[in-house]
């Protein structure tokens, strides 16, 4: 077995430099690298590229590094939830490339999987589809879309064993197995951190050849962006 | 009168089929999730990677690891099952969602759609719509007929940045129920008490009206 567990998030971010492609997982604040995210902050490292699907809340997920100005460019496919995300793009201070959230997810998955680049019909005759191979597949239009590179990728699951292996609960799960696959260096934070041999191999989500560093998480907040409710009748 | 919202939603899931897969978007589609007609099963898709979600959590229940593509916290009926993003999109693109239902800003007569930006003013990100629109082969617009101003939404050319191309078939208002025809929208019915020179004052692009128009009955 090879051991990927490291000490703390401290080590787990060891590598991370200014100017880097980063993906973190996450749908909205669900399934977010609080952690890594919370280490990002403090190292104050800057002109990041943050491949994710949102850009957090105004004080928590990705906003608190929008907050601190440590992101150039924010790579996305909807980014409604965050007033600081929307001023410093309107007043151009942050560069936003916003594509469809199908075409993201296969970009990750693409780059984890040694596919360069694949066909989609998602934007073809849309702003999105400017500058890029279109084609033909019987008698539908697609355009050319390109495999993501990330130096690090962070995500976040529920348990994960000293292999490396992951298992995600619930929604939480979204991007996070494409992006494990996609980084070069992918760092994986758990709730519950076990001995290998501990997860039942049949219920893994994510195999540990994906991920580099493991460690367990803490203190997560697990903030609710939505809290919506029924009454009981 | 016009239909409210939930008018609109109730027109909508009367097009729900024994069987079908379908995908709500944001808005008015989420609350066609609450007048399923009886005698018929379907199964919700949430882009986020959901299949079988439910209703609402009661108070005290939610998950913070159970939400919508709206980021609402939702619950799972039995059957659900759960996935990654990448597998979610797959079911969509592959066409294995057999209706979405969504809204938008503007609706042109040849199926055009715009619903994710206003240059200069309003820049959210299309989320998963473009995928969605441009691959589903039923896809149901739930929208208002004109904007605050009055001016109509239902028009012969979009005018904001496009979602899709030539996708909407079918376009449910609080006004009306237009089909997307090689002609122009057709008129298939009107809100109750809703009269056919209404729905004309309130339509900039091409209307096609055959015969008498049905009141919608809901």
């Amino acid at each position: 077995m090879i051991n990927k567990t490291v000490n703390n998030v401290q080590e787990a971010l060891i590598g991370v430099k200014d100017g880097m492609t980063l993906m973190l997982g996450g749908f909205g604040l669900c399934g977010i690298p609080e952690n890594s995210i919370s280490e990002l902050v403090k190292l104050g490292v800057k002109n990041l590229t943050c491949i994710s699907n949102n850009a957090g809340v105004d004080d928590f997920g990705l906003g608190l590094l929008l907050k601190k100005k440590q992101i150039k460019k924010m790579i996305s496919s909807y980014v409604g939830e965050n007033d600081e995300f929307e001023r410093q793009m309107l007043s151009g201070e942050l560069e936003v490339d916003l594509i469809p959230q199908g075409t993201l997810a296969e970009r990750c998955r693409a780059a984890g999987a040694g596919i360069p680049a694949f066909y989609t019909p998602a934007g073809y005759g849309t702003e999105v589809a400017e500058g890029k191979e279109t084609r033909d597949f019987n008698g539908k239009m697609h355009i050319l879309e390109h495999a993501f590179e990330a130096d690090f990728a962070f995500v976040k699951a529920w348990k994960g064993d000293t292999a490396g292996n992951l298992i995600f609960k619930g929604t939480a799960r979204n991007f996070n197995p494409m992006m494990a696959m996609a980084g070069k260096i992918t760092v994986a934070e758990v709730e519950e951190l076990l001995e290998a041999g501990e997860l039942n191999p049949n219920e893994i989500h994510t195999p540990g050849i994906f991920v580099q560093r493991i460690f367990q998480g803490k203190d997560y907040e697990k903030r609710i962006e939505q809290r919506t409710v029924r009454q009981k009748s | 009168m016009a239909l409210d919202k939930i008018g609109i939603a109730k027109r909508i899931a009367q097009e729900l089929q024994d069987g079908w897969y379908v995908n709500l978007g944001i808005g008015i589609p989420t609350l066609v999730a609450n007048y399923i007609p009886k005698g018929i099963n379907v199964e919700f898709q949430s882009e986020n990677g959901i299949l079988g979600m439910g209703p609402f959590p009661y108070e005290g229940e939610e998950d913070a690891d159970l939400i919508n593509a709206g980021k609402q916290t939702v619950t799972l009926l039995e059957g659900a099952s759960i996935f990654d993003s990448a597998l979610s999109f797959a079911m969509i693109r592959g066409q294995h969602v057999q209706l979405t239902v969504l809204g938008a800003m503007e609706v042109a007569e040849n199926g055009d759609i715009a619903n994710w930006k206003i240059p200069g003013y309003m820049v959210k990100g299309m989320g998963g719509a473009m995928d969605l629109v441009s691959s589903a082969e039923n896809i149901i617009v739930a929208m208002m007929h004109t904007n605050k101003k009055g001016e109509s939404k239902i028009l012969k050319r979009c005018t904001l940045p496009l979602t899709g191309v030539k996708c909407v078939k079918k376009v449910v208002t609080d006004l009306a129920v237009l089909e997307v025809t090689n002609d122009g929208f057709k008129l298939i019915e009107r809100a109750p008490g809703v009269s056919v020179q209404q729905i004309k004052n309130a339509t900039e692009g091409t209307l096609i009206i055959e015969g008498d128009i049905p009141e919608m009955v809901l």
